[in-house]
């Protein structure tokens, strides 16, 4: 069993919400509602919930772009929670982020080249002759060719700009990467293509992922283990194989029983099988 | 059996560069009762197809060839009054996002009464009714008519298009990836909601997807398009259960099971090289 890299205990986030007449009043909406999560070193753990449970929150709240009501969260001996400014800019070299919409997520008056090197820029990694050695070899390893290193951003489709969103994250040779709806706003034909290509990367570098989704099938391929958000809450919390064969949660089995087209096609692919057999 | 909806040969290009097809040759049948599905990537001309039969394509774009017969009338001879005759009274449209298609400063009540108004003259106490009784048959409560679309969450929104689209008892659902934006439990009520309106009122609907799970619970017969052409259609289980041509087997195998048992692929255009094309 792999030791835990990333340790979440008790997180809670609450928003303020205008209500009531004129929206003068206040009320609290708990976000994050004493969440505890494990990330084990060089796993991934797949964060499933429907819009409103709180995943991206949980996102956010771990990497320390939203600060947290109270919690900790340990990563290589610090609580991150604690830290402030230029020690907390240290570790996020270790603790890095893919967006969901790969069209916002990128600058657009930046070149990709650019893009992909700030980071190394902002921690002085290597020389300018490194720092370019290394873009170039992460952009072609995310499938893009060098030539793409001049380009804006709005030359790339849906696709390439997520393979852009990646590059960025992992050229500084983070340990943890968050991965918020990475696939979600892509084509099933190129979503597969950007699973694939996250799986090969993470056992290239050895990295663990935290996977933020609302699309069950994904988490079937990507995850190692599963935590079920529901308002704000893990409802539950596994590894994949038993979670989706035995859910514990009433919650759960809704959630599994929901994603589309499982019984159909199941039974269309035994019928499938039957007729090459037949054959 | 008549057919509803008959398209034939139909074809779109750019008006600036009429050599780019980007909707080529395209026909196919729909039936009263039936659902239609038409899959296919993003760029593959699905959404041109549905808002061909509209007559909404925009200003740059141009139906060069072919037919689109509904009813037994050619819906492209129609003049702008007479297809606006027909455009939310005989054939309803349901559209992607749920966020920008309603009216954000006009109650919802109001937005799904607009075509009752228009068409049948319902005004007053009849049209509230109406409304109210419509608002129901999708699952929200009467008197949420009085809200507006903010106030309402994005399962509901589309619940309230579904209510607009179906008003005037169309004979035609035209539904453009109605349930990409929601959630997975709120895209099996909704989709519940569909096929269940389509049997009650014998409508046949023509529903564009990218998502096969989506396909296997709800059509009868599916349309696979790649690049402006229709590259299989058939039966439902002939085509998810026995795929013929290439391009629908690579798009088939690199989506993800539920079960895990099948080995993720990305999508595979070797075929498009070698030229094995049956």
């Amino acid at each position: 069993m792999s030791e835990p890299i990333l340790v979440a205990r008790h997180l809670v986030k609450t928003y303020p919400q205008r209500g009531g007449l004129f929206g003068l009043g206040q009320q609290k909406v708990k976000a994050l509602d004493d969440v505890s999560i494990e990330l084990n070193a060089g796993e991934t753990l797949a964060v499933v919930g429907e819009s409103g449970s709180g995943k991206s929150t949980l996102a956010r709240c771990l990497l320390q772009l939203l600060p947290l009501d109270s919690g900790e969260v340990q990563f290589q001996g610090h609580d991150l929670a604690k830290l402030t400014g230029k020690e907390l800019r240290a570790v996020r070299r270790d603790l890095q982020m893919v967006f969901q919409d790969p069209f916002a997520s990128l600058n657009p008056r930046m070149r990709v080249g650019e893009i992909i090197g700030e980071g190394l820029l902002i921690h002085d990694i290597g020389n300018a002759a490194e720092q370019q050695r290394k873009v170039a070899h992460m952009i072609k390893r995310v499938g893009l060719s060098e030539s793409d290193f001049q380009k804006y951003p709005h030359e790339f489709s849906g696709g390439q700009r997520q393979r852009i969103g990646i590059a960025r994250a992992l050229v500084l040779e983070p340990k943890v990467v968050v991965c918020d709806e990475p696939v979600s706003a892509l084509d099933v034909s190129i979503q597969a293509q950007i699973l694939l290509l996250l799986r090969e990367l993470q056992q290239e570098m050895q990295l663990s992922y935290l996977f933020i989704t609302h699309d069950l099938r994904v988490v079937r391929h990507i995850a190692d283990q599963v935590a079920v958000m529901y308002k704000g809450r893990v409802v539950e919390q596994g590894d994949v194989d038993s979670l989706y064969q035995a859910p514990q949660q009433e919650y759960t089995r809704n959630l599994l029983n929901a994603i589309p087209g499982r019984r159909q096609l199941a039974g269309l692919a035994t019928q499938a099988n039957q007729v090459q057999v037949d054959n | 059996m008549t057919a509803l909806l008959r398209m034939e040969e139909l074809t779109v290009v750019p008006v600036k560069s009429p050599q780019r097809k980007l909707v080529n040759q395209v026909s196919f049948v729909l039936e009263s009762g039936k659902t239609t599905c038409v899959v296919g990537e993003s760029g593959s001309g699905k959404s041109l197809t549905a808002l061909s039969v509209m007559g909404l394509l925009s200003e740059q774009l141009q139906r060069t060839h072919g037919r689109v017969i509904f009813q037994g009338r050619d819906l492209a001879s129609l003049s702008t009054e007479e297809i606006r005759g027909i455009r939310g009274k005989q054939i309803g449209m349901i559209f992607q996002e749920p966020m920008t298609s309603l009216n954000p400063v006009l109650k919802v009540g109001y937005q799904i009464g607009e075509s009752l108004t228009e068409h049948l003259g319902l005004r007053g106490k009849a049209l509230r009714a109406r409304v109210g009784s419509l608002l129901e048959q999708v699952g929200i409560p009467a008197e949420r008519a009085d809200s507006y679309p903010d106030e309402l969450s994005g399962g509901q929104r589309q619940r309230v298009m579904i209510a607009m689209s179906i008003a005037c008892e169309p004979a035609m659902l035209i539904a453009d990836e109605p349930t990409t934006a929601l959630d997975v439990t709120v895209q099996a009520q909704i989709l519940k909601l569909l096929d269940e309106l389509k049997t009650r009122m014998n409508m046949g609907m023509l529903f564009i997807t990218h998502d096969f799970g989506v396909v296997a619970d709800i059509a009868d017969d599916v349309v696979v398009m790649f690049r402006g052409e229709i590259v299989e259609s058939g039966p439902v289980a002939d085509v998810l259960g026995n795929p013929q041509h290439p391009y629908t087997r690579a798009l088939l195998d690199c989506v993800p099971d539920a079960d895990g048992k099948k080995p993720l692929k990305p999508i595979d255009y070797a075929w498009l090289t070698n030229g094995v094309d049956p």
